[in-house]
């Protein structure tokens, strides 16, 4: 991006006040965070000390561990149970279809703090899944839900899963109609012609989604400071805990550039790939 | 050419007889319809029960409640705290949405209208913070104000939500422009209507929509926001959601059910009203 570029009339200082901004106000901010991260004793030199203080102690490795598995997770569940919403969208008629619009994009709108609070009712001791076995007869001591890694999962796939469906439903809708008709026509069953037609033709879709839900479940605070309690701890908990409790943000901008890492890998690992599943489609 | 492909000559069918073929499409609806219902319960229940809770007549958090009453809402009434927060909230989100709208259309324009490389860039640069986990953000904009000597403040806090909040903006504007297409600004430039003359009375009305929707989504997230917010507010000011994020863990105050269930039903209005004026479901289904 050349400065003449940008002054010729018309060609864009429009969008120099933004850029200005960003550059002000989030591209260094990220840069101190990372070049606080190398920060050595007492705040000179430079230094891995945060890096190996980090990696030496299996309690933390096993918070990166967790948060990667976390997000793996999610994102394998929220296709998995996805995926059938928004083939049930697409296939949907007129009046069912506002219907559906309102139920997948309401979660999108309402606040984490509010949906996982629902979760705490939901899986609490006295909540409705443990109010419900115990009166069935199923258990006898009220089984424990929140504070579990699956409690998490669960809280964090429904947070998160409208960022999946709504890629496919891009993706569904434009597939050509005719395609199926004509596999099915050709003697190909439904399941076959949804596995072999439909599916990777919704690739693109499942990508993007993938992308977006992995990044949002790895970078969560509030689903899993609430649904994990103190005891599970995820990379942003600790962030949290080490920059504003523990005020020791030199191990914390380590921590952060760790997330940051991680986020940025998968993002271009996906990227890479639904560009060639695109390519496979064109 | 459509009648040959409808009309199913297989042989195989003949073969193996209609039975599996039936089998094969029932136990694909099956599988499909169960999930997808299983799904859409999943999404739903949250907000539902949360709903239920909020009129609940025990003093503590129980799911079923025993019975129903409106003690939790009128006790918010008796709540400055919360009265105060909330309106920190809406001061920061209202503030935040009004410089996203202008930073950000601004840039869409610029962004619409021109070729180069940059755009590229910038897109890259601008919707970056989507994806980019909110707690190292916070941080890293903590130190970064620390280290130029400037206090935590609403400033502070305005300046990172607007970080976070133009994305929405910036997506729901270019994809308006988009389009548009240019030719009706070229339209109006070639009869001699200035730009700013264009920008008011031809663009503008054309890309409400997108704006609608735009300020609509960053007022959401600004308000919500717990992440960014927890770095970047000073100790005096009392924001919302961090309100209610401490209320919920550290005693699960039922009150926490009220105010959720305020906020659902004003999210739920206001996306009946977004609908009305810009079809907000087409914008985020995007079909």
């Amino acid at each position: 991006m050349k400065i003449s570029q940008l002054l010729q009339p018309k060609s864009g200082q429009l969008a120099l006040p933004l850029a200005i901004f960003l550059q002000l106000f989030y591209v260094i901010p990220l840069l101190v965070l990372i070049a606080t991260s190398f920060q050595g004793e007492g705040g000179a030199g430079l230094s891995l000390k945060n890096y190996t203080e980090f990696f030496n102690n299996s309690v933390n490795v096993k918070v990166l561990i967790d948060t990667f598995l976390m997000g793996i997770q999610v994102t394998i569940v929220s296709l998995i149970v996805g995926y059938p919403v928004a083939y049930l969208y697409i296939k949907a008629p007129g009046f069912w279809k506002g219907i559906l619009t309102f139920l997948i994009t309401l979660p999108l709108l309402t606040s984490a703090v509010v949906r996982t609070f629902g979760w705490v009712v939901i899986m609490g001791r006295q909540g409705l899944i443990n109010t419900a076995l115990l009166q069935l007869g199923m258990i006898e001591e009220p089984i424990r839900l929140l504070f579990t890694h699956n409690g998490v999962l669960i809280a964090l796939t429904q947070v998160w899963m409208p960022m999946m469906v709504l890629p496919i439903v891009a993706s569904l809708s434009q597939i050509d109609p005719r395609l199926a008709a004509a596999s099915q026509s050709l003697g190909g069953g439904v399941w076959r012609t949804f596995w072999q037609i439909t599916f990777p033709l919704t690739l693109p879709g499942m990508i993007s989604g993938a992308l977006l839900v992995f990044a949002l479940t790895v970078s969560s605070f509030v689903t899993p400071s609430i649904i994990g309690g103190g005891q599970l701890i995820y990379l942003p908990t600790l962030i949290y805990q080490q920059g504003i409790i523990l005020l020791n943000q030199p191990f914390a901008a380590a921590v952060s550039t760790l997330l940051l890492i991680m986020v940025v890998v998968m993002v271009l690992i996906l990227t890479a790939l639904g560009r060639r599943s695109r390519r496979y489609i064109h | 050419m459509s009648s040959t492909l409808v009309k199913p000559p297989s042989p195989i069918q003949q073969k193996s007889g209609n039975l599996p073929r039936q089998l094969d499409k029932i136990s694909f609806q099956v599988v499909m319809q169960l999930i997808a219902w299983l799904g859409l319960l999943l999404l739903t229940a949250p907000s539902i029960i949360i709903l239920i809770t909020s009129f609940s007549n025990a003093p503590t958090l129980e799911f079923p409640p025993p019975g129903f009453s409106l003690q939790w809402y009128s006790s918010l009434f008796s709540f400055p705290e919360l009265r105060a927060a909330a309106l920190n909230s809406f001061q920061v989100a209202l503030i935040t949405t009004l410089v996203c709208v202008v930073l950000g259309v601004s840039a869409c324009l610029a962004m619409m209208n021109s070729k180069g490389r940059w755009v590229t860039a910038m897109d890259a640069l601008v919707m970056s913070p989507l994806a980019l986990p909110g707690v190292a953000l916070g941080l890293g904009m903590m130190s970064f104000f620390a280290m130029v000597g400037v206090r935590l403040s609403l400033f502070t806090l305005i300046v990172s939500h607007i970080v976070i909040c133009t994305p929405y903006v910036v997506r729901n504007v270019l994809a308006n422009l988009t389009q548009l297409g240019s030719s009706l600004q070229e339209a109006s430039t070639a009869l001699g209507a200035s730009p700013s003359y264009t920008f008011f009375k031809v663009t503008l009305p054309l890309i409400r929509p997108g704006v609608l929707i735009g300020a609509f989504m960053a007022f959401i997230t600004s308000f919500d926001n717990v992440a960014v917010t927890l770095f970047l507010s000073d100790a005096r000011t009392d924001m919302l959601p961090i309100r209610m994020w401490s209320m919920i863990q550290n005693d699960l105050d039922v009150r926490a059910a009220a105010i959720s269930g305020v906020l659902i039903f004003v999210t739920a209005l206001l996306m009946i009203v977004m609908e009305r004026f810009s079809s907000l479901s087409k914008a985020l289904i995007g079909n």
